[in-house]
């Protein structure tokens, strides 16, 4: 599915190098997590996967079922099945959040050849689907993300995600701002969308994500690199001991 | 107080190119008080203080400078679905074969041609007199020139609720036409009406509208100023509101050389309500000026000014905005917002807003700000699926959505919103993009 190989980026504006080689293959229907400290490169993986401005690849491929998604504009990785989760989801006044969902959904589907949606059936769809996330009529027509809490950000982008039906989903820091409750519901709402046909990318510092969200492969970054991959076994190795033993061990 | 000698060389040149002042009775008379006041004033110079921004040459000149008309292609002329009674202009003259009928339940429209053969009319009581008014403490000669010299227009009196909108269409055939228009309407107490008003009207293009609404009366006005890239316009709105009446006017301008639009609006009557709103999306040699004056004159009136404008590749956006309180206008409530959406370094944003305020027990606040598009909120789009273009137009549309939130015909604001939208498929920063 997605396969990254020998990845170096470094910020555009300043001479920052960020990744310094990065592999990772994840096949169809698996699911992987990163981890590892602050400032390792987890972020900035996931901006550049998904296009952002402000970055430069020097050196490596990013390849989405074959398809090199780094020289594609944001929107057709969209459109090519690539979905990020933000870390901070943008609050956008003035555009209703049922208007920005409609426009993306039928944008993809026009860049796809496929048929739109009418309104009618639109509608039905994300109530339903907003109905499992305990998203209400309310929040759908507000403008994006604006006066939203934390937690209902977060169950927006699921709710995104499940619109979209991305193949190959990236979660920045999902769990982070969010309550127990609110872990458990977002948890719930990614668990649904797994399948075999569709893969993801947990990026996250904590190990609870993961009791939730079970993934079958482990990798810890650090300095922008893949430096340890392992089992869900190695999520707990890091949440019992830090990342210090690694970093000494690989070091 | 003698004019100095470039202002009188300009005026002398103006008015011998114009004819000499028409009609008989109570309208000859508007008219030569008209011109006494342009004479005394003179023609606006780039030095006047409400002219620093926009250049008035052009709308000084003897002659208009050429203006092809705009086809529109497929585009449906806006309002073409609604029940409403048409009149249309072309290049400034009344067209009676392409207009409805001059009459409909609770409104009398009368030519203003006609009206002037008559010995007494009502209009004589509004024509000429708000513009008059309305030249203190900011001089508008170009109001005056108007007057004085305005070849058509309508005199519309509504005296109940009238059912239907009255639609102005202004068509612009000739390259050179030099169209001067003078309308007045007149709302008896409790009285209501919406004023349409569509196209670019000529190559050059002088509007006047006095408008005067009596006690509880309300007046609507929803303007379109066409799509002609080469048209000129200046245009006045003079309104006079009675207690607790209202007015709402909304403009959108899409292209034109230059259109300076003032309004002038005074609250005499207590609990009277004006809002001012307007949408400009200018590419290239656009210039754009919207200059607002509004009075509170009695107690408990609100005012809301809001003005945004998109501006790329090079065009320019005026506000001139003030709110003038007088001693006694107590509890008034008084807003302007100004906003500008930048799309690239080559387009400006020029703002005066103007506070002057005598009376102690009031809530007035204003804003000005001039910003490029937010890039995250553009990514974040794109991220979803949204090419840069739409995503570009969906920030462009939340950005002019406070302006179109004015107008209460949802409908109309509907079909506004999906123009404006095909314009921005259309139209984009060559800068960066």
């Amino acid at each position: 599915m997605l396969e990254i190989k020998n990845l170096h980026v470094k910020l555009e504006e300043e001479d920052k190098v960020i990744l310094r080689g990065v592999d990772l293959k994840i096949g169809a229907g698996e699911v992987h997590a990163i981890m590892g400290p602050n400032g390792s490169g987890k972020s900035t993986l996931s901006y550049v996967l998904s296009g952002r401005d402000g970055y430069e690849v020097t050196a490596g491929s990013a390849t989405l079922d074959g398809a090199e998604l780094l020289e594609m504009e944001p929107e057709d990785r969209a459109a090519a099945g690539l979905f990020l989760a933000f870390q901070y989801p943008v609050e956008i006044p003035g555009v209703g959040n049922m208007t920005f969902l409609r426009t993306a959904v039928n944008a993809q589907k026009k860049s796809r050849g496929e048929p739109e949606v009418s309104a009618a059936d639109f509608l039905k769809l994300v109530r339903e689907k907003a109905k499992t996330l305990k998203i209400d009529a309310e929040m759908l027509k507000r403008p994006v993300n604006v006066g939203f809490s934390g937690g209902e950000k977060k169950r927006n982008e699921i709710l995104q995600m499940a619109m979209l039906e991305p193949r190959m989903c990236i979660l920045d820091e999902t769990d982070s701002g969010l309550d127990v409750d609110a872990m458990k519901l977002v948890s719930d709402g990614v668990n649904a969308l797994r399948s075999e046909g569709r893969s993801f990318l947990v990026i996250t510092h904590y190990q609870r994500l993961l009791d939730h969200i079970k993934p079958d492969v482990v990798h810890i970054m650090a300095a922008g690199r893949i430096i340890k991959t392992g089992g869900p076994e190695l999520a707990l190795e890091v949440e019992n001991n830090g990342y210090a033993d690694i970093l000494n061990e690989v070091g | 107080m003698a004019l100095p000698k470039a202002k009188e060389d300009a005026l002398s040149a103006r008015l011998a190119g114009l004819p000499a002042l028409s009609g008989k009775g109570w309208i000859s008379a508007a008219r030569a008080e008209a011109l006494a006041r342009l004479q005394a004033m003179g023609l606006p110079a780039k030095r006047d203080e409400y002219w620093r921004y926009t250049d008035p040459a052009s709308l000084n000149a003897v002659d208009p400078a050429a203006a092809k008309s705009f086809n529109p292609g497929d585009e449906a002329p806006p309002f073409d679905g609604l029940d409403r009674l048409k009149v249309v202009f072309v290049d400034g003259v009344f067209d009676p074969q392409a207009s409805d009928d001059l009459g409909a339940e609770g409104i009398r429209i009368e030519r203003l041609a006609d009206a002037a053969a008559a010995d007494i009319h009502w209009a004589q009581g509004l024509y000429g007199v708000l513009e008059a008014a309305g030249q203190s403490p900011v001089q508008r000669p170009l109001a005056a020139l108007n007057t004085a010299f305005a070849t058509d227009g309508l005199l519309i009196h509504v005296t109940g609720n009238a059912t239907k909108p009255v639609a102005l269409i202004y068509v612009h055939n000739s390259d050179n036409s030099d169209a001067i228009l003078h309308h007045c309407v007149k709302l008896d107490p409790g009285a209501s009406l919406t004023l349409l008003e569509n196209g670019p009207a000529a190559a050059r293009f002088s509007k006047v509208l006095e408008v005067d609404v009596a006690d509880g009366a309300s007046f609507h006005h929803i303007r379109l100023q066409g799509r002609d890239h080469e048209r000129r316009a200046v245009t006045h709105l003079f309104a006079r509101l009675g207690a607790r009446s209202e007015l709402r006017s909304f403009t959108l301008t899409a292209n034109g050389r230059l259109t300076r639009n003032e309004a002038v609006v005074d609250l005499t009557g207590p609990d009277a309500r004006a809002h001012l709103a307007g949408a400009a999306v200018g590419d290239g040699d656009f210039h754009h000026d919207d200059t607002v004056f509004i009075t509170h004159g009695a107690e408990a009136c609100e005012s809301r000014q809001v003005f945004k404008k998109v501006l790329m590749n090079g065009a320019t956006g005026v506000f001139q905005g003030k709110i003038l309180v007088k001693s006694g206008a107590q509890k008034t409530d008084g807003y302007q917002i100004s906003q500008s959406l930048l799309l690239d370094e080559d387009s400006q944003f020029l703002a005066k807003p103007e506070l002057e305020i005598y009376a102690d027990d009031v809530k007035c606040s204003h804003g000005s700000t001039s910003g490029a598009i937010d890039e995250t909120a553009l990514f974040y789009l794109q991220s979803r699926g949204v090419p840069r273009r739409t995503a570009q137009a969906l920030l462009v549309l939340a950005f002019l959505a406070e302006a179109i939130q004015e107008i209460a015909d949802e409908d109309i604001a509907e079909d506004i919103r999906e123009r404006l939208e095909r314009w921005l498929a259309r139209h984009g920063s060559k800068a960066g993009a």
